[in-house]
């Protein structure tokens, strides 16, 4: 394996290798999980190193793949996430990653396990949605060299915008992106902390679709399958990391 | 302090910033020329220039926890905190964080607004850096520096992209220094 340094950092031990990734990583579309491009990668002594990751899957192997071939760094991710019962209402188990983001392992792992995905497949667009997709969106832009978009509530981005609507419980919400953010033709992915029912990750689509960029992929922390988001993203494939039943 | 008073000055790297940051008279209202680093993240080699800017300074500071304040220092601070091993503690708007909070209230110029931080997210005697966009009056960043000395925690520096005219000299809020990379942009200077 090697290993690439930065033109500015210190020199870092090598990566262990990484394992193929489990079935619940694989997503409905054809992208095939290569890995062979070189990823970038958040060290823990404050380098960022280029590494060569040698390991490849496709996607009809994850698929097959047994709990045995689950990535090591899956445990910790998900084991880092703080469950909050009756938040922000009764009944609502809240999934709190703010735990994660104060294990430097877990983010710094939950980070490069995106950006290795995501890298070398011609991304120019890392769409965020407010706020807690500002957290994880600018480091995967950063690292894949993207450009990082903010789809923010009503009234928050200055100048001219886009919006698109969507169903809450009760009533409807806006998100909003600045017009010329994004040109037609471009490629991106959307990232959110978390998927529920869908309606916000299903108005982002939208609202990039409308002015012709491709979506490649939604990509988020932790699904609640029960809600069925995904069926809400068409035909846009879905990727997370921890499923929460 | 400016960063081009210490030690980066003629950095290349702060014309880009700089330039990269949009202007957008009157919003939200009627006067204020609003610094819209939207741009800045559209721009990778620019916004990678900051955040490394960052990262040099802080790296060898033992620094453990990155606080970001709500929502735009969100954009900045987890990918300092990634860089230079430290946990990212976001400063939130009431009601958005779960379980146990502290929350400090400040003023705004017409009325009050607070700023919440989880209970336990900071541990006493850590040493932090709090990030945000913009400081213009300090009050949100005082009020994020009091959540944080109420823990005991130990705010090393504020450090924004852009310092409006208010601060210029003021190198320190409540007593904590303040690092800035550029001074607000005027109208013509976005290309």
């Amino acid at each position: 394996m090697q290993t690439m340094i930065s033109n500015r950092l210190c020199l870092a031990p090598p990566l262990p290798h990484r394992r193929a990734l489990s079935p619940r990583l694989c997503f409905s579309g054809g992208l095939r999980l290569h890995l062979a491009t070189p990823s970038f990668v958040f060290f823990e002594s404050r380098c960022v190193v280029k590494v060569e990751a040698v390991a490849r899957a496709s996607s009809r192997d994850c698929e097959m793949a047994t709990d045995n071939g689950q990535d090591p760094r899956i445990a910790k991710i998900s084991s880092s996430i703080r469950v909050i019962p009756d938040f922000p209402k009764p009944g609502i188990m809240f999934q709190d990653i703010t735990t994660l983001l104060l294990d430097t392992e877990a983010f710094k792992d939950t980070i490069n396990m995106f950006v290795e995905r995501y890298e070398g497949k011609d991304i120019s667009v890392v769409a965020g949605v407010e706020a807690r997709g500002f957290i994880f969106g600018p480091p995967i832009a950063l690292a894949i060299g993207a450009k990082f978009v903010p789809m923010r509530k009503p009234k928050k981005l200055p100048g001219k915008v886009i919006s698109e609507e969507y169903s809450l419980e009760y009533g409807t919400d806006k998100i909003e992106m600045h017009v010329g953010a994004v040109e037609p033709g471009e490629r991106a992915i959307i990232i959110d902390d978390l998927i529920a029912t869908g309606g916000t990750l299903a108005a982002a689509i939208r609202l990039l679709e409308r002015v012709g960029v491709k979506i490649v992929e939604c990509a988020c922390v932790i699904e609640l399958p029960e809600l069925k988001g995904k069926d809400k993203l068409g035909e846009t494939p879905l990727f997370v990391l921890v499923s929460s039943a | 302090m400016f960063a081009a008073e210490n030690g980066l000055k003629g950095d290349p790297r702060l014309e880009a910033i700089s330039a990269a940051i949009r202007v957008v008279p009157d919003f939200p209202k009627k006067g204020i020329m609003f610094q819209d680093i939207t741009t800045l993240l559209l721009d990778h080699k620019a916004f990678k220039h900051t955040i490394d800017i960052f990262v040099d300074r802080y790296k060898d500071m033992q620094i453990s926890v990155v606080a970001g304040v709500e929502a735009r220092g969100f954009m900045f601070g987890p990918s300092i905190a990634l860089a230079i091993g430290a946990k990212f503690i976001p400063l939130r708007k009431p009601g958005k964080l779960p379980g146990k909070v502290i929350s400090e209230s400040y003023e705004l110029e017409y009325g009050h607004d607070r700023l919440e931080m989880h209970i336990g997210a900071v541990e006493p005697r850590e040493r932090v850096i709090i990030i945000d966009d913009l400081v213009a009056t300090g009050g949100t960043l005082s009020a994020a520096i009091n959540l944080l000395e109420s823990q005991e925690a130990e705010v090393v520096e504020c450090a924004c992209v852009i310092g409006l005219p208010e601060v210029k000299g003021q190198h320190k809020l409540k007593g904590k220094p303040l690092y800035l990379l550029v001074e607000p942009s005027g109208l013509d200077e976005f290309c």
